[in-house]
């Protein structure tokens, strides 16, 4: 506990937690929206959510191995996992959209062993990452530390967020989207294809997961089982935010990074992911009891 | 034959087999005391996911807590080498069943998916809190005594995750000819009208999911001596394979029948077996690849399959 009173002693050490936290947490909102547009629209939970983000770093990182620089590698790596994504929805998703849920979760499940077993048969198991070396900010005469790629990284997903955000209010295919979320069957009787729309929501969303993989791999480390943290961060942003709400993501992912952050500095970093995960389970029980007062539950 | 004949006979069958087992071919005899395992974890997810409809992917919790307990015990308690091992898993089924009392009517007050991803949200954190902890050992894992009677240990261990599993099944296909087995089938189908008809869902929830705690603590200690060595991640809480494994099983057999889950986990067990052997290196993919097209194509399971094929003969309530 002596790590707390160091927390309050030296405020720019909190600071330096709190920095860190939101802007690692940017990206996790990233993977989190990603994951409330396949929930709200296909009504389906993705599991190997996480698996895409990994798929995304690998990209980035093997074509920084041929010289591309990381930065360069981001929508590239988003734009493969496009296509990953739709090849993904045409081979095994579409068959699973209008099925019980529990199906979904479980086939999703299966992908994500099958993607990250087959990312461990092929790049090894090690863990990698890619230096972009871009530099570091000061700030207090060296107390405060912010690597730029990170802000880099924080800038680039509220770029993406905010992007999509105009892409489904505005255009033609965003608002078929999300004519799709709000009844698939009036959507069809108005002569929109919705094994189509379907088919462009799980693609973004793996681009989505793609460009968030690609800051991944800058900002941190890629390894083939990372994935199930992931998918589980994103979900718990999503039922902390609410479904459709961006600016909740946004904060949730902040809260989120932070909390992860500080747990990992009061309790040891290898305490971190299971403090993330009793947080998980803690979030979800909190809302169902709060909700059971009034005799309804979490749906 | 009567229905209660025939299954009296299969069942007879079943045991003479069983027995001689590790005496025909004690090549496999780990392996065989695996299936033991497996058809467990599929008898004990099916109380809640197949009968109750509550989907767990984290019930692995329980088996690990199981192992670890027995584990301290033997290494700890200072008792003779089969006392040790006996009290651990009557401790570790002690320990489970307190600790799903305390922590069901909370978890079990989410629904669907919730449940499902929360549960799955324990399994992990589980694992992280054993693979950190030095007192069983943190990430390096930990080993139990050596069994002192020599190669007998597998097949010690053999029996004891047999009897486990018959006791399991025998216990179950009691309690579902019960009311709480009308209970859990009520609460799957419709649980807001099972609650409005005055059934405490609260209660037989907690009590269900206490059930497969019991059984799954029980088989954690022998499969910790088993195996020989305790990994965290790799063996207690292993949740990508076991908690998965354990939902696939009971769906390839068929959710909600007594025999499903045993049926399922034979075919799942002896297939992953041919996969270790022939496909060695490839052997995770094309489990993963087998998890895909089970859910995609055959959801229902053997059980269902056969009950669409044969109604008169297979249909609920035929099969006792």
């Amino acid at each position: 506990m002596s790590n707390i009173t160091l927390l309050f002693d030296t405020p720019v050490l909190a600071l330096q937690l709190l920095a860190d936290g939101i802007l690692v947490g940017a990206i996790f909102a990233l993977v989190a929206y990603g994951m409330a547009l396949v929930w709200g629209v296909m009504k389906m939970i993705n599991i190997a959510q996480g698996e895409l983000v990994m798929l995304g770093g690998y990209v980035v990182i093997e074509l920084a191995k041929v010289g591309l620089h990381p930065l360069a590698g981001v929508p590239v790596a988003a734009v493969v996992l496009f296509v990953f994504g739709w090849i993904l929805y045409r081979l095994v998703i579409f068959r699973v959209v209008d099925r019980d849920l529990f199906i979904s979760l479980l086939a999703t499940f299966g992908l994500s062993i099958l993607i990250q077993q087959l990312a461990n048969g092929i790049f090894g198991s090690d863990v990698q990452s890619v230096d972009a070396s871009l530099g570091t900010l000061l700030f207090f005469g060296g107390m405060l530390t912010l690597a730029k790629v990170k802000l880099i990284a924080f800038a680039a997903a509220l770029v993406v967020g905010s992007v999509l955000f105009a892409f489904l209010r505005y255009s033609r295919l965003g608002q078929a989207i999300r004519a799709t979320a709000q009844d698939a069957r009036a959507a069809r009787v108005l002569g929109i294809d919705t094994g189509r729309v379907y088919a462009a929501t799980f693609a973004i969303n793996a681009a989505i997961c793609g460009a968030a993989g690609g800051l991944v791999a800058m900002t941190w480390i890629i390894h083939p089982y990372l994935g199930l943290t992931y998918t589980l961060r994103s979900f718990m942003i999503v039922i902390a935010a609410g479904l459709g709400n961006v600016a909740g993501v946004l904060g949730a992912g902040a809260g989120l990074g932070v909390a992860e952050n500080l747990a990992g500095f009061v309790f040891g970093t290898e305490y971190q992911t299971a403090c993330v995960f009793l947080l998980l389970v803690a979030i979800l029980v909190a809302r169902s009891t709060l909700l059971r007062r009034g005799r309804r539950y979490l749906q | 034959m009567s229905p209660r004949a025939r299954t009296a006979a299969l069942c007879g069958a079943i045991l003479a087999v069983a027995l001689a087992a590790p005496w025909i071919a004690p090549a496999i005899v780990v392996q065989m005391a695996f299936l033991w395992l497996m058809i467990l974890f599929a008898l004990t997810w099916d109380v809640c996911g197949g009968q109750m409809g509550y989907n767990s992917f984290g019930n692995v919790v329980f088996f690990g807590i199981g192992m670890y307990v027995c584990a301290v015990i033997q290494r700890d308690a200072g008792l003779g080498y089969f006392t040790a091992v006996f009290a651990g898993m009557g401790a570790g089924a002690v320990a489970c069943t307190a600790f799903a009392a305390l922590l069901g009517p909370a978890m079990l007050g989410l629904r669907g998916p919730y449940f499902a991803i929360g549960t799955l949200g324990l399994g992990v954190a589980a694992a992280d809190l054993a693979a950190a902890t030095e007192y069983i050992g943190a990430g390096s894992g930990m080993a139990p005594p050596v069994y002192p009677g020599g190669a007998g240990s597998a097949r010690f261990y053999y029996y004891v995750l047999m009897a486990l599993a018959m006791l399991a099944w025998l216990v179950l296909r009691w309690l579902y000819s019960r009311r709480f087995g009308l209970a859990v089938n009520a609460i799957r189908d419709d649980e807001d009208k099972a609650e409005a008809m005055g059934l405490h869902t609260t209660r037989y929830k907690a009590v269900a999911w206490c059930v497969a705690a019991f059984f799954l603590g029980l088989a954690g200690g022998p499969t910790g001596n088993l195996v020989g060595f305790i990994d965290p991640r790799e063996l207690a809480f292993a949740g990508p394979t076991f908690g998965v494994w354990m939902v696939l099983m009971a769906m390839l057999g068929g959710r909600g029948t007594i025999w499903g889950p045993v049926i399922g986990a034979a075919i799942f067990h002896v297939t992953q077996e041919l996969f270790w052997t022939y496909l060695l290196g490839w052997q995770r993919v094309a489990m993963g690849l087998l998890i895909v097209l089970i859910v995609l194509f055959f959801p229902k399971g053997v059980m269902g399959w056969l009950a669409e094929r044969w109604p008169r003969r297979f249909a609920r309530g035929a099969v006792r």
